[in-house]
């Protein structure tokens, strides 16, 4: 049992936590006919159950998930999945059905049936249903209340709302400049372009994979692992001094992470052509500037020449350049972490004399 | 006798005026019952089947609006007894949680507003995985987009009203990254160049911490008393009032837009 724990816990630390996450999302994508199939889905939601059960058994795991509210992050992982379950299952009905040659299900019940009673009584019980289960969760939990709020007593860790942990998860690779305030505003404007830079016409009103595969693959993984893996991440591994702690780790106050960051301008500078940094910021700091320059301004016009070239002629100038903002800048944060755990690099750029760091 | 009293009553004026059209059980009334009640009407009178089934929709929009509905009744409820100042904020907690025997309205309140931010994420997306973004949806969307922000907003904002540690430190720390956005937070890259200094006039930073962007989001240099009471403004009056209001024009768009998306593709052996 001791070594099985501390085998998740070496496993749950991000640098083999995440990368096994996003594997593991990849290939049930790749393979959701099979994993969506009945038996198969069961047999996972067991597995997640069993390990969950067998975990609160754990001191130190049951004392970070029973907070009152970090126990909404269980529910909301439950459904998560559930949800993503029912969809990709239905998506599987469905295109096996369009492979021979049918319309999906949903095209087959629309026929058009009365709101009074039919809908209006599924609405009711729906409301009953959650209002008593609203209940019931409130009757058995209480509502937390800490002591009287003071300026001069920090908690460590500080932790935002659970629901905006995967932004404060992100103040580990990027300054607040980014994952507070730019990251935010990307993720609120691209949300609201993805209408305009989608020009698949088909798959309105179905659940399909295979016809939307690359639209629904890109919101999967913002959703699922860039978002909802990282509230976890945030929530459950990050102790004192936001540093890693495994799910069945004491979380220690005096816990000690080396840091042995550098930025890209040491790398270079120091690591490979040893002359020692430069006084001039902007000398110093020319490589991360071309860097960050090239992937922001230069990749997207040399991919629509070369390797997008169908994709952006499709999509024409505006679309494929909003799109491809919107797309790097989410990858830019995989491609921060891993630089991170390959270089420990810890910025491109860093003006810190203008606060101007990435 | 029974019969009579029974007829008698639904005779009557006042049954007739509220009542309008019998128990609906006939195509006729079911229709007219929808469209001549308010509430009902936000619906149309038929829907595609497929639309009903639990596994298309999951419910998620319609259950988000019931928490927004159940989040307005208890927060109304908790007003009654909650000040939000400095002083008494602390203590009215407390004393719904001590004083009040039984007392659920803090939990449902707090936890119906956790589970109103799952669904919302939910609902998103089904909307997405069932393509129902398309045309001509894409506005519909972009107000969900809009309703998002609001429902985050008003989960945060409402987080600092106990004013606790829990509370003030998780306020602080969401809202410190304001510190850093760019030109308008006095730690953000570009502030520094908003000097006149940089014309070569008097050098005075036009944007420090006494004025830059978290300064106007928290009434201070840092979360204090005027932060609660800003907090409790949004998040009593303001946030619920746009999200309503929004609400309703979500709602007319699903109507107008044709309703729950339903399969339009071509199927035909060809096409597929
Ligand atoms: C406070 C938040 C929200 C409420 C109360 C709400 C409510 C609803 C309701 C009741 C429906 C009818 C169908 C259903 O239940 O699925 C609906 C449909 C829709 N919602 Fe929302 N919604 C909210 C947020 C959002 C968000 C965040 C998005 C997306 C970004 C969104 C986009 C849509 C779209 C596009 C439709 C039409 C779906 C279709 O035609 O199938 N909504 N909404």
């Amino acid at each position: 049992m001791e070594s099985v724990r501390h085998l998740i816990d070496w496993l749950a630390s991000p640098i083999r936590f995440l990368p096994l996450v996003c594997v593991i999302f990849f290939l049930a994508l790749r393979g959701y006919r099979t994993i969506t199939r009945p038996r198969v889905a069961l047999a996972i939601l067991l597995g997640a159950i069993i390990f969950y059960v067998l975990s609160l058994l754990d001191h130190n795991f049951r004392h970070i998930v029973a907070k009152p509210d970090n126990v909404p992050i269980t529910i909301m992982l439950f459904l998560s999945g559930f949800c993503t379950y029912l969809a990709l299952r239905q998506a599987a009905i469905n295109d096996e059905r369009m492979e021979r040659g049918l319309a999906p299900l949903e095209k087959e019940g629309s026929e058009t049936i009365f709101v009074w009673p039919d809908l209006v009584y599924i609405e009711f019980l729906a409301a009953v249903l959650v209002g008593i289960l609203l209940t019931i969760w409130s009757i058995e939990l209480k509502a937390p209340l800490e002591q009287p709020a003071s300026p001069f007593r920090a908690p460590n860790p500080s932790k935002a709302p659970w629901y905006f942990l995967g932004l404060q998860e992100m103040l580990v690779y990027f300054d607040p400049w980014l994952a507070g305030v730019v990251f935010p505003t990307l993720i609120i404007t691209g949300l609201m372009s993805i209408p305009y830079m989608d020009m698949n016409p088909r798959g309105t009103g179905y659940y399909s994979f295979k016809q939307r595969r690359m639209a629904i693959t890109l919101y999967l993984f913002g959703f699922l692992f860039l978002w909802v893996t990282l509230i976890t991440l945030g929530t459950f591994f990050r102790g004192p001094n936001w540093n890693f702690f495994g799910p069945y780790e004491y979380w220690d106050v005096h816990k000690v992470q080396p840091l042995v960051n550098i930025n890209l301008s040491e790398i270079i500078y120091i690591k490979i052509l040893g002359t020692g940094l430069p006084s001039n910021w902007f000398l110093r700091e020319i490589w991360g500037l071309l860097f960050i320059a090239f992937y922001v301004f230069g990749l997207p016009p040399l991919l629509a020449k070369t390797a997008l070239k169908n994709f952006a002629a499709k999509m024409g100038f505006i679309r494929y350049n909003v799109f491809m903002l919107h797309f790097l800048m989410m990858m830019l944060l995989p491609i921060k972490m891993i630089c991170r755990w390959l270089f420990n690099l810890k910025y491109f750029v860093a003006v810190t004399e203008f606060f101007f760091n990435i | 006798m029974w019969q009579k009293i029974k007829t008698h009553i639904s005779e009557s004026q006042v049954w007739k005026s509220v009542i309008r059209h019998g128990y609906p059980d006939t195509r006729r009334n079911r229709t007219l019952v929808v469209l001549s009640n308010f509430f009902l009407h936000l619906h149309p009178t038929k829907v595609p089947s497929h639309s009903l089934k639990l596994s298309y929709t999951w419910c998620m929009g319609g259950l988000t609006f019931f928490l927004f509905l159940v989040e307005t009744l208890t927060g109304v409820l908790l007003m009654f007894y909650y000040r939000p100042v400095g002083e008494y904020a602390y203590n009215d907690i407390l004393a719904l949680r001590e004083h009040v025997p039984l007392g659920i309205m803090r939990e449902i309140h707090r936890w119906g507003a956790h589970a109103m931010v799952i669904t919302v994420w939910l609902h998103m997306l089904r909307v997405f995985l069932t393509g129902s973004y398309k045309p001509p949806r894409e506005f519909n969307w972009g107000i969900g987009v809009v309703l998002l922000t609001l429902t985050l907003l008003l989960s945060f904002t409402g987080y600092l009203l106990p004013w606790d540690q829990l509370a003030i430190w998780a306020i602080t720390v969401g809202s410190n990254m304001a510190r850093a956005t760019p030109f308008v937070g006095h730690e953000g890259p570009g502030a520094k160049l908003l000097n006149p200094g940089m014309l070569g006039l008097e050098d005075v930073p036009l944007i420090h911490a006494t004025d830059d962007a978290r300064f106007v989001l928290l009434g201070g240099p840092f979360v204090g008393e005027a932060t609660l009471l800003r907090f409790y403004v949004l998040h009593c009056v303001f946030i619920p009032l746009a999200a309503a209001t929004l609400m309703a024009v979500h709602f007319w768009r699903v109507r107008k837009d044709g309703g729950i998306s339903t399969p339009t593709d071509d199927f035909s052996q060809k096409a597929l």
